[in-house]
Formats: structure tokens, C-alpha cells, sequence
């Protein structure tokens, strides 16, 4: 069902997501940021939404920003799912 | 969405690059084009297309003009690219290595599609299209006016020079027949004519020189690649002060013989034509683009003639 994947860089900016299946049920989220203090939890909160919205659970996630902006999470945290499900079919919202 | 518009610079931005495609705008381009074409690589297509696809959708670019240049539909991203940019409300999709009126067709259709299945007004994505071959110079005229959506055709010049056998030169004489063709067949269409990338950024001599020449040549604009090349197009294009007063006087012209409800225009006893008050309406357009004069000193004279 899901593999491990990644998508994203390391530049300033961006963000770079991992993700692998594992056995728990649950969605587990390491996050290393520049701003985690002050946008840590936002970040998380954008990641887990996105993966609530595909109802996948029993994933684990790493995450390494680098200052990306909302927009930025939400695409790259896309596009992993995407690579990790092994699609291409996209829900435009 | 507004075709008639100036396109003075149209800031190139990588597509997979979210720097880039989130703060292009801020460096006055008249228009930017984030590109999911040439720069991406293939393992990153998919990727590029969501940070494209998001950054339309809830960045703030002001007035900018936002232009997403697509992967061919002969390629198995084109499709997906148009999906993704329609549907983010994208204001132009431009087509590279455009060939025939019919690619213009195809593209038109699959936009078309698009708009219907996310609700957004058939006809409000516009078109531009990159000639970047012989085959593609030949056929300008055909595909300038190919679809209502085109607002303007553009020369690449890399692949063009390619294609003809011959490489690039400062000068440029490689690429003369190709940049006349362009713009006789975008004024014929009634579009906007714009020019290749000049890469070489330390060489702003060159730079300069290229866009006087494809300001006479009649060019409504150029393709860039660094925010630095900007301010150099936007100089060169920016009229002079005579030719400011003179259309400012035509300008007014125009509007006192509006308040009198005449149909001719007439300034110190000549008749001034259509050409000429287009001309003036567009130095004025670049003028108040390039700060020279600000919109409140056009209103001084409407009001002025309107009282």
C-alpha cells in the first residue's frame, strides 16, 4: 500500500519530507526547523491534515525545514504522499 | 483576464523552486513565468506541479501578470501541468516549441475541458505560445491566431539557433528573420511580441544593446532570467519626455473632443488618427509604468476636461 518516500530539498525555503509505513497506527511526525519554535506546531498541523485527508494512518514522517511557507509544506507534503502511494491522481481542493 | 497589458519583462522563475516561484514578483517584473518545463528535471515534474499549483492558489503577487510555461501535450506532463495551472487560476498558460496552429488547438481544447469541470469562466485562461523552431517561424501568423485565448508569441532562441544549424552570436543576425517574422505576425494577430532570454549576466552591455534593437524592431517586451536585467529593460522601454508631453497632449485632445461629443480628434489644427492615439496611449502606459508620470497627473486632465 505505502512505500517510503521523499520529496523536497534541503535549500533555503524549502522542505524536505520522508515518509515510510510503520506498524502502529498512528501518524508520527519528527520535525527539525529553523523556525520550530515559532512555526513548528503549524507545520505539523498542515502535514497531519494532509495525510488525514488520504485517511492513511500507520505512517511515519521526517521532516526537515528550511523557512517554507504554507504553501510550500502543503505542496511537498503532497507530492511525498503522492510518491509513497505510488499515484498521481490528485484531489484539486 | 486583461490581454491588452504591458509585458515590458517577464521574469523567468524555476518551477520546482519555492524561493523563487513565491518571490519573483517582488522585483517589479511586469509579468513572472514560473516554468515546469526546461528547468525541472523529470524526477521532479510531479513536484513542481503541486508547488506550482499552490503557490498560484494562495500566494499574493499583486498586479503582476502570473504565466506558467507547461510541458508539451506531446509530453506525459502536459496534461497534468494544464490541469494543475487552470485550475489554480493561472492568468496565462505558455506553450513551448509551438510548431502549428493545431498544437495552439489542442491546448485551447484541453484548457476549455478544464475550465468547464472547475467552474471557471470558459475563455478567461489566456494563451501565449513560444516559437522555438523553423517550422514554428514559418507558421507565426497561424499561430498567433489560432485561438482567442493568444495574448502574445515569444522567440526561443536556443533551440530556434539549434534547429537552424547555426549557434547563438552577440549580434544576433542568426535570429533577425525570426524576430521580424514574429512581430509582423503578432501585430498582424494583434498580440504582443516577446523576446528570447540573453543568459550572459555579465555581460549588461550586450544586454542593453539587445533591447534596443528589439525595442525598434518593434518587441513589446523581453523573456528574463535574473531580477537584475529588469531595471535595464524597463530604462530602455521608458519614453522620453517630449514624447510624454506630445502624447499627453493627444490624450487630451481625445478627451476634449469627447466632451464635445465629436468624433474627430484634432490637435493644433491637425487630425490626429487612430495610430497615433494608440501610440500616445501606450507611451502613456509605459510612462506611468515606468514612474515617470503618475496616474494622478492623467486624471489632472480628465478632470480638467471633463469640467
Amino acid at each position: 500500500m505505502l512505500k517510503s518516500a521523499s520529496a523536497g530539498t534541503l535549500e533555503s525555503g524549502d522542505i524536505y519530507i520522508e515518509v515510510s509505513p510503520i506498524i502502529e497506527h498512528k501518524i508520527d511526525v519528527k520535525l527539525t526547523s529553523i523556525v520550530a519554535q515559532q512555526f513548528g506546531k503549524r507545520i505539523k498541523q498542515i502535514i497531519i491534515d494532509e495525510i488525514a485527508k488520504r485517511d492513511l494512518n500507520g505512517i511515519s514522517v521526517n521532516v526537515v525545514d528550511k523557512g517554507a511557507r504554507d504553501c510550500t509544506v502543503k505542496a511537498r507534503i503532497n507530492a511525498v504522499l503522492n510518491r509513497a502511494m505510488d499515484t498521481e491522481v490528485i484531489k484539486w481542493d | 483576464m486583461n490581454k491588452n497589458r504591458l509585458r515590458r519583462t517577464m521574469m523567468f522563475a524555476p518551477g520546482n523552486n519555492p524561493s523563487m516561484i513565491q518571490d519573483a514578483h517582488i522585483y517589479g517584473a511586469d509579468s513572472i513565468m514560473m516554468d515546469l518545463e526546461d528547468s525541472v528535471a523529470l524526477a521532479q515534474k510531479d513536484a513542481a506541479r503541486l508547488l506550482v499549483y499552490n503557490a498560484l492558489k494562495s500566494c499574493n503577487y499583486g498586479n503582476t501578470e502570473l504565466v506558467v510555461r507547461v510541458n508539451p501535450l506531446s509530453t506525459p506532463y502536459g496534461m497534468q501541468d494544464i490541469e494543475a495551472v487552470v485550475r489554480a487560476g493561472v492568468h496565462v498558460v505558455r506553450m513551448p516549441k509551438t510548431e502549428t496552429a493545431q498544437d495552439v488547438v489542442e491546448c485551447d481544447e484541453q484548457i476549455t475541458r478544464v475550465e468547464r469541470e472547475c467552474g471557471r469562466e470558459v475563455g478567461s485562461t489566456l494563451i501565449m505560445a513560444a516559437i522555438e523552431s523553423a517550422l514554428g517561424v514559418v507558421n507565426a501568423y497561424a499561430i498567433a491566431t489560432a485561438s482567442p485565448r493568444m495574448m502574445g508569441i515569444a522567440l526561443g532562441a536556443e533551440d530556434y539557433s539549434a534547429n537552424l544549424k547555426t549557434n547563438r552570436s552577440k549580434e544576433g543576425i542568426e535570429l533577425l528573420l525570426a524576430r521580424q517574422t514574429i512581430v509582423v505576425a503578432a501585430r498582424a494577430a494583434g498580440i504582443d511580441a516577446l523576446d528570447t532570454v540573453f543568459s550572459d549576466l555579465n555581460d549588461m552591455e550586450g544586454f542593453a544593446n539587445e533591447i534596443k534593437l528589439i525595442k525598434q524592431l518593434g518587441f513589446d517586451g523581453k523573456s528574463v532570467i535574473n531580477p537584475r536585467q529588469i531595471p535595464i529593460v524597463h530604462n530602455i522601454f521608458a519614453p522620453e519626455s517630449q514624447q510624454i508631453e506630445k502624447s499627453l497632449n493627444i490624450i487630451r485632445a481625445m478627451q476634449e473632443a469627447t466632451a464635445k461629443g465629436s468624433g474627430v480628434i484634432s490637435l493644433k489644427g491637425k487630425m490626429i488618427d487612430r495610430p497615433v492615439l494608440l501610440r500616445a496611449q501606450r507611451t502613456i502606459d509605459l510612462a506611468i509604468a515606468s514612474g515617470i508620470i503618475s496616474k494622478d497627473e492623467l486624471y489632472g486632465y480628465e478632470v480638467e476636461n471633463n469640467g
